[in-house]
C-alpha cells in the first residue's frame, strides 16, 4: 500500500489551556472522500485550520504525500496543492464569476511578475469555463459574484477551491443552507468530481444524510477527540456516536 | 456604448490638447498642475481604490520624488531625464516600508500609521536644511531638456506632462487589467479567502504601496520642475487628504475617477474664486453633498445615471438571476 496523500499525527491545539483539538490522528487515501462529523465545538474546524495552516498546531505533524508541511502558510499549502472552502460563504462579490475562479488559479503558475505581463485570463480561461459548466454556472460567467443566489454562490465558491486542480480539498459544510433541491445538485457534483476526476477531499458536514451518502469513510469528533472512525454503516451502529452526537 | 466612450474619449482627448492653446499663462500652469495631480492620485487609486489599502502619505511620496530631483539637478548638476529613475526607485522603496505595517494593521489603524509617516516625511523637508533647504526651499529647479524644445515655454511643459500623464495612465491600465489587478481586487474584497486560492498577500499588499507610491515620486520629479521652486508646504498631509479626496470623490477602483477628481479638486476652488472667503465654505458644502448622495464619486454618479436612462429605454421586464 503506497503513503496516504494526507497524514495527520498526534495534532493538538489549545486555546487557554481548552483542549480544542487533542491529540488527532487521521489519513486521506488519493481519491478517498472522508466525512468529519461531529456536534458543535467538537474541533472539527480548529482541525481543519490546524491542517491548513490558518492557526498553528501546539503539537503534532500534518504530512502531505510523504512530506511534512505542518504549520506552513495558507499560500503555501494552497500552491503544493491542498484547496479549500470556509465555513462561511466566501466569494469576491465584486469580481465577475469567471474571473473568481480566475483568480482560484492564477497564482500556481509561473512568477510574480511574469503575471504582470501575461494575457489578462492569465490563461486560466478554458480551465474556469470548464469548471463553469461543470457547475452549471456558465450563463452567470460574467456577472458579478454578489449577484448571484446563496447556492449558486455556494457552487462558485466549491468550484474555486477545486480550479488549481488540487490534490486534496478540505470543504468546510458545502451544504450549510442550501436549499433541499440545490443540495442534491452539491452532492451529485462533489460525487462525479470523486468519481469521475478521482478528486479527493475531506469534508465537514452537519447534514448526515449528505455526508453519509457521499462519504467511503467517516470520522467522529468530540470534545477535540476522534470518537470513532469508520464505514457510514458502521457510523450509524456506533453506540458512543449515536450516544454523543447522533441521538435516537 | 463601447463606440461613444472612444467618441467621449477622444473628444477628451482633443480639448486636452486644443484647450490650453486658447488660455493665459496662468491656466496652462493649473492645467499642467492637474494632469501631474491625476497622476499623483491614479497612483493611489492603485492602492486605495483597487487594493483596498488606505493610506494618507501620497503628496509625501510626491514630495519624495519633487525632492530627490531638486536636489540632483540643482546640487550636483545632474540632468532631469537621469532624476527619474532615482525619484522612481526611492518613493517605491518608502511605499514598499510604509507598506509593511500594512500586513499588521488595517483600516483607520493603517490610516492613522501611514499619515504619522507623511508628518514624518514634512518634518524631514522642512527641518534638514542642510538637505532640503528647510523652509525656504530649492530654487532654479531646471526644466528638462527635450529634443531642442524650450521647456521653460508653459505650454511646451504642458505638453510633456500630458504625454508623461497618458504614459502613466496607460500602466495604470496594464496593472488594472492584467492578473495583478485581479489579485489587487482580491486583496480588497477578501484576505483570508484570497490566501487559502494561493494568492501572496503580503507581496500583493506591499506592490500596492509601492507601486501607489511610485507614481507619486516619478510624478513629483515632473512637478518640481513645473514649479521650478520647491519648499515643504505642498507635501504636508493635508495634500494627502486632498489626494484621498480626488480618489474617493471621482470615483474609487476606476480608471477614470482620479481624473475627474484631481480636476474637481484643483480646479473648483479656482471657479469659486467669484465667491471670494465663501468658497471653502461652498466648496465643502459641494464635497459633503457628493460623498452623502453618491459615495461611490462622480463615475458612480454617472454610471447610475446612465442605468437609469438605460431602464427607461428599455422598458422590457429585465431578466435576473433566481
Amino acid at each position: 500500500m503506497s503513503a496516504p496523500l494526507l497524514e495527520v499525527r498526534g495534532l493538538s491545539k489549545s486555546f487557554r489551556g481548552i483542549r480544542a483539538v487533542s491529540n488527532v490522528h487521521f489519513e486521506v487515501a488519493k481519491g478517498e472522500v472522508l466525512g468529519l462529523i461531529g456536534p458543535n465545538g467538537s474541533g472539527k474546524s480548529t482541525l481543519f485550520n490546524c491542517v491548513l495552516g490558518q492557526l498553528r498546531p501546539d503539537a503534532g505533524e500534518v504530512r502531505l504525500n510523504g512530506q511534512d508541511v505542518t504549520g506552513l502558510d495558507p499560500t503555501a499549502l494552497s500552491r503544493r496543492g491542498i484547496g479549500r472552502t470556509f465555513q462561511l460563504l466566501q466569494v469576491f462579490p465584486a469580481l465577475s464569476v469567471r474571473d473568481n475562479l480566475v483568480l482560484a488559479g492564477q497564482e500556481h503558475r509561473g512568477t510574480m511578475l511574469g503575471r504582470l505581463f501575461m494575457s489578462p485570463d492569465a490563461g486560466q480561461r478554458a480551465r474556469a469555463d470548464e469548471l463553469l459548466d461543470l457547475f452549471r454556472l456558465a450563463r452567470l460567467a460574467d456577472e458579478p459574484a454578489g449577484s448571484l443566489s446563496y447556492g449558486q454562490q455556494k457552487l462558485l465558491d466549491i468550484a474555486m477551491a477545486f480550479m488549481a486542480e488540487p490534490e486534496l480539498v478540505l470543504l468546510d459544510e458545502p451544504a450549510g443552507g442550501v436549499n433541499p433541491t440545490m443540495l442534491g445538485d452539491v452532492e451529485s457534483l462533489l460525487r462525479r468530481l470523486n468519481e469521475e476526476l478521482g478528486a479527493t477531499f475531506v469534508v465537514i458536514e452537519h447534514n448526515m444524510s449528505f455526508v453519509m451518502g457521499l462519504s467511503h469513510r467517516v470520522m467522529v469528533l468530540a470534545q477535540g477527540q476522534v470518537l470513532a472512525t469508520g464505514s457510514p454503516d458502521e457510523i450509524r451502529a456506533d453506540q458512543r456516536v449515536i450516544e454523543a452526537y447522533l441521538g435516537d | 456604448m463601447g463606440t461613444m466612450r472612444w467618441i467621449a474619449g477622444g473628444i477628451f482627448l482633443a480639448l486636452l490638447v486644443l484647450l490650453p492653446r486658447e488660455l493665459k499663462p496662468y491656466g496652462i500652469f493649473l492645467m499642467s498642475n492637474w494632469v501631474l495631480f491625476c497622476v499623483v492620485a491614479m497612483g493611489l487609486n492603485l492602492t486605495l481604490g483597487y487594493a483596498g489599502q488606505i493610506s494618507i502619505a501620497q503628496a509625501g511620496f510626491l514630495g519624495v520624488g519633487a525632492y530627490t530631483t531638486a536636489i540632483l539637478t540643482t546640487r550636483f548638476g545632474w540632468d532631469f531625464w537621469l532624476t527619474l529613475p532615482v525619484a522612481t526607485g526611492l518613493s517605491f522603496l518608502l511605499g514598499l516600508i510604509v507598506g509593511f505595517p500594512a500586513l499588521r494593521v488595517q483600516h483607520h489603524y493603517l490610516a492613522f500609521v501611514t499619515l504619522g509617516f507623511n508628518i514624518l516625511i514634512y518634518l524631514v523637508f522642512r527641518n534638514e536644511d542642510w538637505l532640503t533647504g528647510g523652509a525656504f526651499g530649492i530654487f532654479d529647479i531646471p526644466r528638462p531638456g527635450f529634443l531642442g524644445v524650450d521647456m521653460r515655454d508653459p505650454l511646451s511643459f504642458y505638453y510633456l506632462c500630458l504625454v508623461f500623464a497618458a504614459l502613466m495612465f496607460a500602466a495604470a491600465w496594464w496593472i488594472v487589467r492584467s492578473p495583478w489587478g485581479r489579485a489587487f481586487a482580491a486583496l480588497r474584497e477578501n484576505p483570508v479567502r484570497a490566501a487559502s486560492l494561493g494568492v501572496d498577500i503580503r507581496t500583493y499588499t506591499l506592490l500596492a504601496f509601492a507601486i501607489g507610491s511610485a507614481f507619486a515620486g516619478l510624478t513629483g520629479a515632473f512637478y518640481a520642475s513645473l514649479l521650478e521652486f520647491i519648499d515643504p508646504y505642498p507635501f504636508a498631509l493635508e495634500y494627502s487628504l486632498s489626494f484621498l479626496l480626488m480618489v474617493i470623490s471621482g470615483g474609487s477602483a476606476t480608471l477614470i475617477g482620479p481624473i475627474v477628481g484631481a480636476g474637481m479638486v484643483l480646479l473648483l476652488p479656482e471657479w469659486l474664486r467669484f465667491a471670494k472667503d465663501y468658497y471653502l465654505l461652498i466648496y465643502a458644502l459641494l464635497v459633503m453633498v457628493l460623498m452623502a448622495f453618491c459615495p461611490e464619486g462622480m463615475v458612480g454618479l454617472w454610471r447610475r445615471m446612465v442605468a437609469a436612462i438605460g431602464r427607461r429605454r428599455a422598458r422590457a421586464p429585465t431578466e435576473r438571476p433566481t
